[in-house]
């Protein structure tokens, strides 16, 4: 058995980037909620109607998340073959 | 009866069908039929994969219970609801490639043929087929139960015979046409999600008088609708962060999703699939529940949660879109179940009947059994959610929570530690199930986070001692680097 998979590597790599991202989409959300969202009701902010803190932790979040996704595939995740040389057409 | 509303789910349940037909082909032609019926021969490309996690992980909670709990909670329970939006690109980054390479290196079909091969231990295989087999047949129990209601609310039929126009349309296309069929028609029943999503929220909009207009009623009638914390101040930041792992990245160690991350034919799909997964789930989970709480104006008074979402569409809709919507939530309903049933009849064929009672069996036999297990297990689940007996409720409860504690390390680290074993991994999940359940019953949400908290970090301990502590006698080959 090839006991270091190149392939393993970027996989690795991968992952980690995965758990970045999640960190990150943590991170924004939370701030955002509890940041603005703490104060008193009646001093909230209010962004196309909805108030400022809804608007950046649960939109803009999705909106960044999506886009940092989007460049985390195309920048950084590899195309590789998911078969092994000699067992491609996997039969019984 | 509602014709207009009806037309719509009839022409629905038509092209589910045809799927169904249309996939059994390929179980005919095949010569691997295992492959082919139990995933789909992994041949799944990206929208299709995308389509298939997002529809099997959002179920009836997504398109009726979780409206109806926005509708009372307010703008802090569309917040908790985006704690979901990493099960779109979590679960198939972590995984990612490695899971999908030694899947196919081991011949693996199942989660279970996965942690066969990565821990070589009769009793991992027991002990998770068992745990997929118990709770998630009560899971479908449960949500097959949900989707006879549906019915039921839209036909004005019986809850008997709208239980068995559920059963079985979906029996017909899982049978015939297994892994391949189910992913197919998730992807057709997750974009009738999408569209009715889309739909709903943009008629809410208008019927509430603009968004402006809804957020200043929901003010005047009580602020705390419109605070991070819910309409009672009882969301509170630490049990709202506690969703992240209960419904975002704990949904790795679900058998259901974790087995789609075998079946995808290239890294170019799976690229793909992290892509439109993202979007897809975020603007679901994003626009149903805040539709709950939108409706809130519109309808004020209701006390039933689960009847927001059917009432609103009802009232804000014409009768034929308004059928086109309501067939989301039966599409969410579906295809979690199909997902379900064709993955608990894995669990029976490949991982105990041909681990353990007959591992010579041929083709067609193993067709034969595959077909006649599927169609036994459905019938047993239409049977039982006639009238549901309360243990199937009861492990219903665990079904989520507790599969996440059961599998989600001995699948990660066994991905990426390589000293992980198998006295880990069976400590693991006997730790996860054992503790969900007891915390459950006798402390639940401790400390104000939610129960899945504990069971996941004591499963992580019990892995890494157990791996740690107990050495294996053979040394065993890692393949996993």
């Amino acid at each position: 058995m090839n006991k270091k998979d190149p392939r393993f590597k970027s996989a690795n790599k991968e992952a980690v980037i995965g758990l970045i991202l999640v960190i990150v989409n943590f991170l924004m959300w939370f701030a955002f909620a509890y940041g603005p969202g703490s104060g008193a009701v009646e001093n909230y902010k209010y962004i196309f109607g909805l108030p400022s803190w809804f608007f950046y932790s649960c939109i803009v979040t999705f909106i960044v998340m999506v886009l940092l996704v989007i460049l985390a595939v195309k920048l950084f995740f590899k195309e590789v073959p998911l078969e092994d040389e000699q067992e491609r057409g996997d039969g019984q | 009866m509602k014709w207009g509303v009806l037309i719509p789910l009839v022409i629905f349940l038509a092209i589910i069908f045809l799927i169904g037909i249309w996939a059994s082909k390929y179980v005919a032609r095949t010569n691997s039929f295992i492959h082919e019926y139990f995933i789909g021969g992994r041949e799944l490309g990206g929208f299709v994969l995308a389509m298939t996690m997002m529809a099997t992980y959002a179920s009836a909670s997504s398109f009726i219970g979780g409206p109806g709990v926005a509708y009372t909670q307010g703008l802090g329970w569309v917040l908790l609801s985006m704690a979901q939006l990493p099960a779109g690109y979590f679960v198939l980054m972590i995984l990612g490639k490695k899971f999908a390479i030694l899947a196919r290196k081991y011949n693996a079909v199942t989660l279970v043929d996965f942690l066969k091969g990565r821990y070589r231990s009769k009793w991992v295989v027991i002990l998770s087929a068992l745990s997929i087999i118990v709770f998630l047949f009560s899971a479908m129990a449960a949500q097959w139960v949900g989707g006879g209601i549906i019915i039921e609310s839209l036909t004005g039929l019986p809850y008997s015979t709208a239980l068995m126009i559920f059963a079985l349309s979906v029996m017909v296309y899982v049978v015939i046409g297994g892994f391949r069929a189910v992913a197919v028609t998730d992807a057709v029943q997750g974009t009738a999600m999408f569209v009715g999503t889309l739909i709903l929220l943009i008629a809410t909009i208008s019927a509430g008088g603009g968004i402006d207009n809804i957020i200043s009623q929901l003010y005047a009638e009580d602020p705390g609708l419109i605070s991070p914390f819910g309409a009672d101040g009882t969301l509170t930041p630490l049990y709202v962060s506690s969703f992240w792992i209960l419904v975002g990245i704990g949904v790795i160690g679900l058998p259901q999703i974790s087995v789609r991350a075998m079946s995808y034919k290239s890294s170019k799909a799976m690229h793909r699939a992290i892509i439109i997964g993202t979007i897809v789930v975020g603007f679901i989970m994003l626009g149903m529940h805040l539709l709950g709480v939108f409706a809130r104006p519109i309808l004020p008074g209701i006390e039933h949660g689960d009847k927001v979402m059917p009432t609103l569409t009802l009232t804000v809709l014409p009768s034929w879109l308004a059928g086109i919507v309501l067939a989301a939530p039966m599409a969410a309903i579906m295809s979690t179940v199909d997902s379900l049933l064709i993955l608990v009849s894995s669990a029976v064929v490949k991982d105990i009947y041909l681990n353990y009672i007959k591992p010579d069996a041929g083709n067609e036999t193993v067709k034969k059994i595959s077909l006649t297990v599927t169609t036994i297990i459905g019938v047993l689940v239409f049977l039982i959610a006639l009238n549901p007996p309360d243990l199937i409720i009861w492990l219903n409860l665990f079904a989520f929570g507790g599969l996440e504690a059961t599998f989600i390390w001995p699948v990660v680290l066994g991905l990426y530690w390589k000293r992980g074993n198998k006295y880990g991994a069976v400590l693991s999940m006997i730790t996860g199930i054992l503790s969900y359940i007891l915390i459950h019953v006798y402390f639940p949400n401790p400390f104000g986070a939610h129960t899945v908290v504990l069971p996941v970090l004591f499963s992580l301990l019990a892995y890494v001692s157990g791996s740690l502590l107990i050495k294996p006698r053979h040394k065993e080959v890692c393949e996993t680097t």
